[in-house]
């Protein structure tokens, strides 16, 4: 399904970041870090908008010629991407959505680790697999 | 059953740390250093706390919403009850009061061990801090107690 998952710290650093072919990794880093103005731009119109419209899913953030790039923000101000690749049609917004929900669960788990310091770059392997999880089926 | 649990863990922390700081330093300094120790503890705890118990809701709209669900699910899911009484002057100060807090409960009420009740409060100053702190509000959080099992929290919100 997903062809990169990133998890961005509230300050826009990368606390995690994994894509599927390893050769393309700096133009999926490129992708995401482009994405951050899109996410800060959503971010500050839902504070705008009414009581109805304040969710954590932002959906589509933008869609490139290969990719389709969507985003989600924890109310701790953590940024969870995933790239998704435009030929795969059939994946609907429910699905995305399911996915983020797993990332976000997951992420509280790390989260509530004590051998983990917030801040730090995640290398959890529960985190992992859930991520290899929505990352297999692309294969 | 689990909030007993918790109560007794805190008692027992609030003991150790004390009795590792009586065996090693003097008496003046050793008093603010366990406190900070709690209030580190507790600021850990408080940010993973807020990062589970936030999970579901909808993003906030402004501080005083962050406040207002502070003090209703985050209290309510960490001591059982919601703070009684919370007021702000609209400037970044929050006083959040509970006529009945968890953790000073079993102390005998009244103004007996009044001054045993700092080293009960920093590690929920640190929950406070550390849930605000995870929310995007740096502040200052202190606690003042004038008649046992009521406490006052103030918390300053630092503008950047």
């Amino acid at each position: 399904m997903a062809v990169c998952v990133a998890v961005i710290a509230k300050e826009n650093y990368p606390l995690y970041i994994r894509s599927v072919p390893t050769q393309n990794e700096l133009k999926f880093h490129y992708t995401v870090h482009t994405s951050l103005d899109v996410v800060e731009e959503k971010v500050s119109a839902v504070g705008k908008a009414l009581a109805d419209q304040r969710e954590l899913y932002l959906g589509l953030l933008y869609p490139t010629e290969d990719y389709k790039v969507y985003g989600y923000v924890t109310n701790s101000k953590v940024k969870f991407v995933i790239v998704v690749d435009s030929s795969n049609t059939s994946l609907r917004d429910n699905e995305i959505r399911s996915m983020f929900r797993k990332l976000h669960n997951s992420f509280t788990d790390v989260m509530c680790n004590p051998f983990y310091n917030p801040g730090d770059a995640i290398q959890s392997r529960a985190f992992d697999s859930v991520v290899s999880g929505m990352m297999v089926q692309a294969c | 059953m689990a909030d007993a649990l918790f109560e007794f863990l805190h008692t027992e922390i609030v003991a150790h740390v004390y009795k590792e700081q009586a065996q090693r330093g003097d008496t003046e300094k050793e008093r603010s250093s366990s406190l900070s120790a709690l209030e580190g503890m507790g600021f850990r705890v408080g940010q993973g706390l807020i990062e589970k118990f936030t999970k579901d809701s909808p993003s906030f709209k402004d501080d005083l919403d962050i406040m207002k669900f502070v003090c209703k699910d985050f209290w309510t899911n960490v001591f059982r009850k919601q703070i009684d009484n919370l007021r702000t002057n609209h400037q970044g100060t929050y006083v959040l009061q509970d006529n009945k807090f968890a953790l000073l409960t079993q102390i005998s009420s009244g103004k007996q061990y009044l001054e045993e009740a700092p080293k009960f409060l920093a590690f929920s100053c640190g929950l406070l801090r550390g849930a605000l702190s995870n929310l995007g509000l740096e502040s200052v959080v202190t606690a003042e107690v004038s008649l046992m099992p009521a406490c006052k929290f103030q918390v300053v919100i630092q503008k950047n």
